[in-house]
């Protein structure tokens, strides 16, 4: 099972993205695509299934596989399975980014860039803070004060949400706090792509530090594992992630938190699978949910509700199964 | 016989909190030494300094004639291992990934364990009798075997020191046994060897010398069977000894009057 494992992800995504490209308000024949796939068939159809939904597909493909690996990171590193990749503000960071630049109107570019850059300011926040407790476990600081700042910039998103013209302003804020792949364009993707391949690139290179990382500092230091910098490189490299992920779909919950159980049910709790596994299984996950988003309804319904609605009873149907710790 | 580690006079404690002072030992090849004391003597601070975990105020620390301090983290950890408490982990890994992570030290940072770094982990397993559980989590196996799996970690770190903290605490009476062969085994390998532990009896049983601690300081420093006896453990844990009589080649032992 566990070595078949990493198998039965890449069956979900490569199933998945075939179900994405064929269905959808113009449906697109498994023959049709066939087609396609070697540059023939409808005009129409072509337009349909390359300018509009392959870029859409990347997107949930990226965005589905950043944050499960991050969130799969956090875990190891908390050494908590309840931990999700906005645990050190990330999330909450971009949302404030975002409702700024909806706030002073930046346009979708620049409110992109305002909530990437707001995730990674509120990571750094957190990390310098923690950093300067020199009592106690250094994780514990890190999480506490992810938790403090957090709640902080909550604040700042409800301050920004009342302040904002509620005819005009907040609906968009909404709207973006629940997530949404609506607006992934092909000129989009360089964005998401870059940090994302980036992080994810440096988290999968240490996939087996995260193993000795995953111990309590002291046994990890004493096998002569550089927890500090290699903290650092965790927390930089999810943070990549997760920022770019929010600035391209909003806040999409759930992917992070309960796609690394998943994978750990499939492939065990070494990183060294598990990484891989969550990055595929995050990827089939939220492409399907973004397929569903777009398709169930006539109108777009936001990934944030979908991905709770999915995720909540899933998990709790994991917690149930997992009798035996976290195994 | 060869020091392998030395501290001298040293002083250990936490930021705000001085714990132990004056505080020395030497520590041999193919020697087990043990560490005892009450409960929050500073034991296991002093072996976290030992370990170059938690810094020195005072004093000195020597691993093969070199300042600890002097030593690189991997370097150090190639040389000296360190078995904590087995406590329950996060994550079930499995015993063979659990003993593979031994060789964080001998890896590169983006590294990962080679074929001869399994077998390395394998023969671990081997040499303390559980190779039949490498494929085990460690969430279902006994407080016994999570413990020799912890030994086992450090001995695929190849060191030639290994410190344990109280290596048979909350085990049942038939895995203290299991244990406790297995460190007395390691010095026959040529190893050095500290353990910490509540029980005098393991000391007399296991240990060539014995360091008695009480309040942060020696109290008592030597060959085994010279400094544990029935007077110095009265003093030692403040509670009146009974002793059961040396018998044939089988030392003393030694119980708290009830």
């Amino acid at each position: 099972m566990r070595r078949l494992g990493a198998w039965w992800a890449l069956l979900a995504l490569l199933g998945g993205v075939a179900l994405a490209f064929t269905v959808g308000r113009t449906p697109v024949s498994l023959a049709d695509f066939w087609a396609l796939l070697w540059g023939e068939g409808d005009a129409a159809l072509q337009t349909v299934v390359w300018d509009i939904r392959a870029p859409r597909i990347v997107a949930a493909v990226a965005v589905g596989a950043g944050l499960a690996v991050a969130g799969a990171a956090f875990q190891g590193l908390f050494r908590n399975p309840l931990v999700s990749p906005d645990i050190l503000g990330a999330s909450a960071g971009a949302a404030l980014g975002a409702l700024l630049g909806i706030f002073f109107s930046l346009g979708i570019a620049g409110i992109q860039m305002a909530a990437f850059v707001g995730g990674l300011l509120a990571v750094g926040v957190v990390y310098a803070v923690g950093s300067t407790v020199r009592q106690g476990d250094p994780v514990l600081a890190l999480l506490l004060t992810g938790i403090v700042v957090g709640s902080l910039l909550g604040a700042g998103i409800g301050l920004v949400k009342t302040l904002a013209d509620p005819y005009n302003q907040l609906p968009a804020m909404t709207f973006w706090l629940l997530g949404s792949l609506a607006g992934a364009h092909a000129e989009d993707l360089p964005a998401l792509l870059l940090p994302t391949g980036l992080g994810m690139g440096l988290l999968l290179l240490l996939r087996w530090r995260l193993d000795v990382m995953s111990l309590p500092e002291e046994e990890a230091r004493a096998l002569g594992a550089r927890t500090t910098l290699l903290r650092l490189a965790i927390v930089a490299a999810a943070t990549l992630v997760t920022a770019a992920s929010v600035a391209a779909a909003g806040i999409v919950g759930w992917v992070g938190l309960v796609v690394p159980h998943l994978a750990r049910f499939l492939v065990g709790p070494s990183f060294v699978r598990l990484l891989p596994a969550s990055a595929l299984l995050g990827g089939s996950f939220l492409l399907l949910i973004d397929t569903l988003a777009r398709s169930m309804a006539t109108v777009e319904v936001p990934l944030g509700i979908l991905t709770a609605l999915v995720g909540s009873p899933f998990f709790i149907a994991l917690l149930r199964r997992a009798q035996k710790g976290w195994a | 016989m060869t020091v392998r580690l030395r501290a001298h006079e040293l002083s250990v404690g936490y930021a705000q909190q001085r714990v132990g002072s004056g505080l020395s030992l030497a520590l041999s090849a193919g020697e087990v030494l043990a560490l005892l004391g009450p409960n929050g003597c500073g034991k296991t601070t002093w072996l976290k300094t030992l370990l170059g975990l938690l810094p020195a105020y005072a004093g000195a620390v020597e691993l093969e004639g070199r300042p600890l301090a002097q030593w690189g983290l991997a370097e150090r950890a190639r040389c000296m291992a360190y078995v904590p408490q087995g406590q329950a982990s996060t994550f079930g890994f499995t015993a063979l990934e659990m003993v593979l992570m031994g060789r964080t030290a001998h890896l590169g940072l983006l590294a990962r364990p080679s074929l001869r770094d399994r077998e390395i982990a394998l023969e671990a397993l081997q040499r303390l009798g559980i190779g039949h559980l490498a494929q085990r989590s460690v969430h279902q196996m006994s407080g016994g075997e999570r413990q020799l799996v912890l030994i086992g970690r450090a001995l695929a770190q190849q060191p030639r020191v290994v410190l344990l903290d109280e290596p048979t605490a909350s085990l049942d009476f038939g895995n203290q046994g299991v244990v406790l062969r297995a460190v007395r085994n390691l010095a026959s390998q040529g190893l050095a060897v500290l353990f910490t532990t509540h029980d005098p009896n393991q000391a007399l049983r296991c240990a060539n010398h014995a360091i008695l601690m009480r309040a942060g300081q020696v109290q008592r420093s030597g060959p085994v069977r010279e400094v544990v006896t029935a007077e110095s453990l009265q003093a030692l844990y403040g509670t009146p000894v009974v002793q059961v009589p040396a018998h044939c080649s089988q030392p003393a032992v030694y119980l708290p009057e009830y």
